[in-house]
């Protein structure tokens, strides 16, 4: 499920980085007279023309609201809304669609375990248990429901590589664990979880598990049947889809036996001024009229990564991120930050004493994109002792040229700020 | 890379790497920490305020350059003035870098800090320049929350 050297292939699948490259028109566009190098991937990624096609399509023939109306264009589009939940059921291989929610982002995903299941499941002194290069969006949701009902947030350390300290990990499991929330993949470090491991552990004292999966849904197969985690949350700008639209998935019995998250229509069956009986999943968790063009664009973008596959964009990435810490290593001065044993898309550096911000800057006008702060991992920052990263994060699309670029970019920053 | 160098000007890359009034201020009579969240720039500004008058004045902290150079120019520029002197400083320094970039700054006006009005071209570098110049507000009204740049 993840890209590990057993399940790569002995002839390994190949990507034709060119004939992908065709497909997104953003990336064809010069900024600053220079051709553009977009290396911002992990905070989000840009849209192949199917997807912008879709976007459109939608708006120019199908139009209409979901679950209500009886003429042909709500029929339509409803087809296609319930079609979208489908193909991200088989996308994750959920065992029905009941389990696929569709909300606004993986922050609303996580927001919404949180108060559903995190209110009415957690009482004073339980614990969640989380790791220490979460997001913030894995974070402060747990804050706040460790306020509202007297739990106690736990944090797993994460050593010097960016790897999470196992068997600290594991003596933080005890009875009083009730939820482990951890992500699949760091956006800051890009260290890989051994969330098999993690889901072990959890079930061994009977807690609920949820999984980040932002990061790891446009770079590996995900599995919720084998993984088996009470929740999944990713957000679908990153896997090549439109803004606007997240996928919480969640395990039938436990979103059944969890109070709805926000009340309107949609998510009921009934409504007398006395009672309101709740709807049946999914919709229970989905009030009012949904991000039906996107949810339904987000299907298009899953379709064209399933297209590409998986093994070649895994194989692809790796051959990359190889190359790019080889490359960025050779620079003078330069300390990549997360160099975890299982990593997947993610270079996060720094420069001696020039700081993120400078080089973000500077290699801007030399048109290669990338993010320099704290990535929304303050906690991540403070752990390696610095305020900030300059972070490069690749995807399919991405090549050698491109790290090249980088690499050449930095040579302008050491030449303007050495 | 022509544009570049209005930012990055060879006064700023020189406060960049020797800030001056760097180090801490033990006689300090009032203080502020400022924090530019979006980039984890920190710093704290002390100020030995006398009769009036900023006799000393020093700073502490980690940033990008701009907002290093900012910040000690800043300090070089305030020290000796009266709190009404640095605190019309703080209203045409303010003025400079939020002067729309096709209008001619005021250089007159503003003396040696006229080298950042560079960050104008550079939207998302303006809260460096000017986190120095909240935080000195913050210090002279002593105010205890720390300075943000919004
Ligand atoms: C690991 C991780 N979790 C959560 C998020 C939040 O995604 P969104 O802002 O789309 O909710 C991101 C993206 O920034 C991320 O990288």
């Amino acid at each position: 499920m993840t890209p590990t050297a057993s399940d790569t292939p002995a002839v390994p699948a190949t990507l034709d980085v060119a004939a992908i490259r065709a497909l997104f028109p953003a990336l064809h566009q010069q900024v600053y007279g220079k051709p553009l190098v977009y290396l911002d991937n992990a905070a989000t990624t840009q849209k192949p023309q199917v997807v912008i096609d879709a976007l459109r399509h939608y708006y120019e023939r199908d139009n209409a609201n979901v679950h209500r109306g009886v003429h042909a264009l709500s029929e339509k589009a409803t087809a296609a809304f319930e079609g979208a939940r489908k193909t991200v059921q088989r996308f994750l291989n959920a065992r029905s669609e009941r389990e696929i929610i569709f909300t606004r982002n993986a922050t609303e995903s996580i927001n919404l375990v949180a108060r559903a299941w995190g209110d009415s499941q957690l009482k004073a002194d339980d614990e969640v248990l989380i790791t220490a290069l979460e997001h913030h969006s894995n974070i402060v949701p747990w804050q706040q429901a460790c306020a509202r009902t007297g739990a106690v947030l736990k944090v797993a350390p994460i050593d010097d590589a960016g790897d999470v300290v196992m068997d600290e990990f594991a003596r933080l499991v005890s009875p009083r664990t009730k939820m482990v929330a951890v992500s699949h993949l760091s956006n800051a470090l890009g260290t890989i979880n051994p969330v098999e491991q993690m889901v072990a552990l959890a079930r061994s004292v009977g807690a609920a598990v949820l999984i980040d999966g932002s990061q790891a849904v446009y770079h590996m197969a995900v599995d919720v049947q084998a993984l088996d985690p009470d929740f999944y949350v990713f957000t679908g700008h990153k896997v090549y889809g439109p803004t606007g639209i997240g996928v919480l998935y969640g395990r039938e019995a436990v979103l059944n036996a969890m109070p709805p998250f926000m009340g309107g229509g949609d998510m009921i069956s009934s409504v007398t001024f006395e009672k309101s009986e709740w709807n049946e999943l999914p919709y229970k968790f989905e009030a009012g009229t949904p991000n039906i063009a996107d949810a339904i664009v987000l299907a298009v973008a899953i379709e064209f990564v399933r297209s590409v596959g998986f093994e070649a964009i895994g194989t692809h990435e790796a051959a990359l991120l190889d190359y790019g810490t080889r490359r960025l290593q050779e620079v003078p001065g330069l300390t990549l930050v997360g160099t975890a044993k299982r990593k997947a898309s993610v270079l996060s550096f720094v420069m001696g004493d020039m700081h993120p911000h400078d080089i973000g800057t500077i290699v801007d006008r030399e048109g290669v994109a990338i993010r320099t702060g704290h990535h929304c991992a303050q906690p991540v920052m403070d752990r390696f002792g610095i305020p900030a990263t300059a972070r490069a994060s690749l995807a399919m699309y991405n090549t050698t040229d491109d790290i090249d670029a980088l690499v050449h970019a930095l040579g302008r920053v050491r030449q303007l700020l050495g | 890379m022509q544009d570049l160098h209005d930012l990055y000007q060879e006064v700023i890359l020189d406060h960049n790497k020797r800030p001056r009034n760097f180090g801490p201020l033990p006689d300090a009579t009032q203080s502020a920490k400022g924090h530019n969240p979006l980039c984890g720039d920190k710093l704290t500004l002390s100020l030995k305020i006398h009769d009036g008058r900023i006799e000393k004045v020093a700073f502490e902290g980690s940033g990008c350059a701009i907002s290093k150079a900012s910040a000690s120019l800043m300090t070089d520029a305030v020290k000796g003035q009266t709190i009404d002197e640095a605190a019309h400083l703080f209203d045409l320094f303010h003025q400079m870098v939020t002067t729309p970039i096709d209008q001619p700054i005021d250089e007159d006006a503003v003396g040696k800090l006229a080298v950042l009005g560079g960050v104008r071209e550079y939207p998302a570098r303006v809260k460096c320049a000017s986190l120095a110049w909240h935080t000195l507000k913050a210090a002279l009204t002593n105010t205890a929350e720390p300075a943000k740049t919004e």
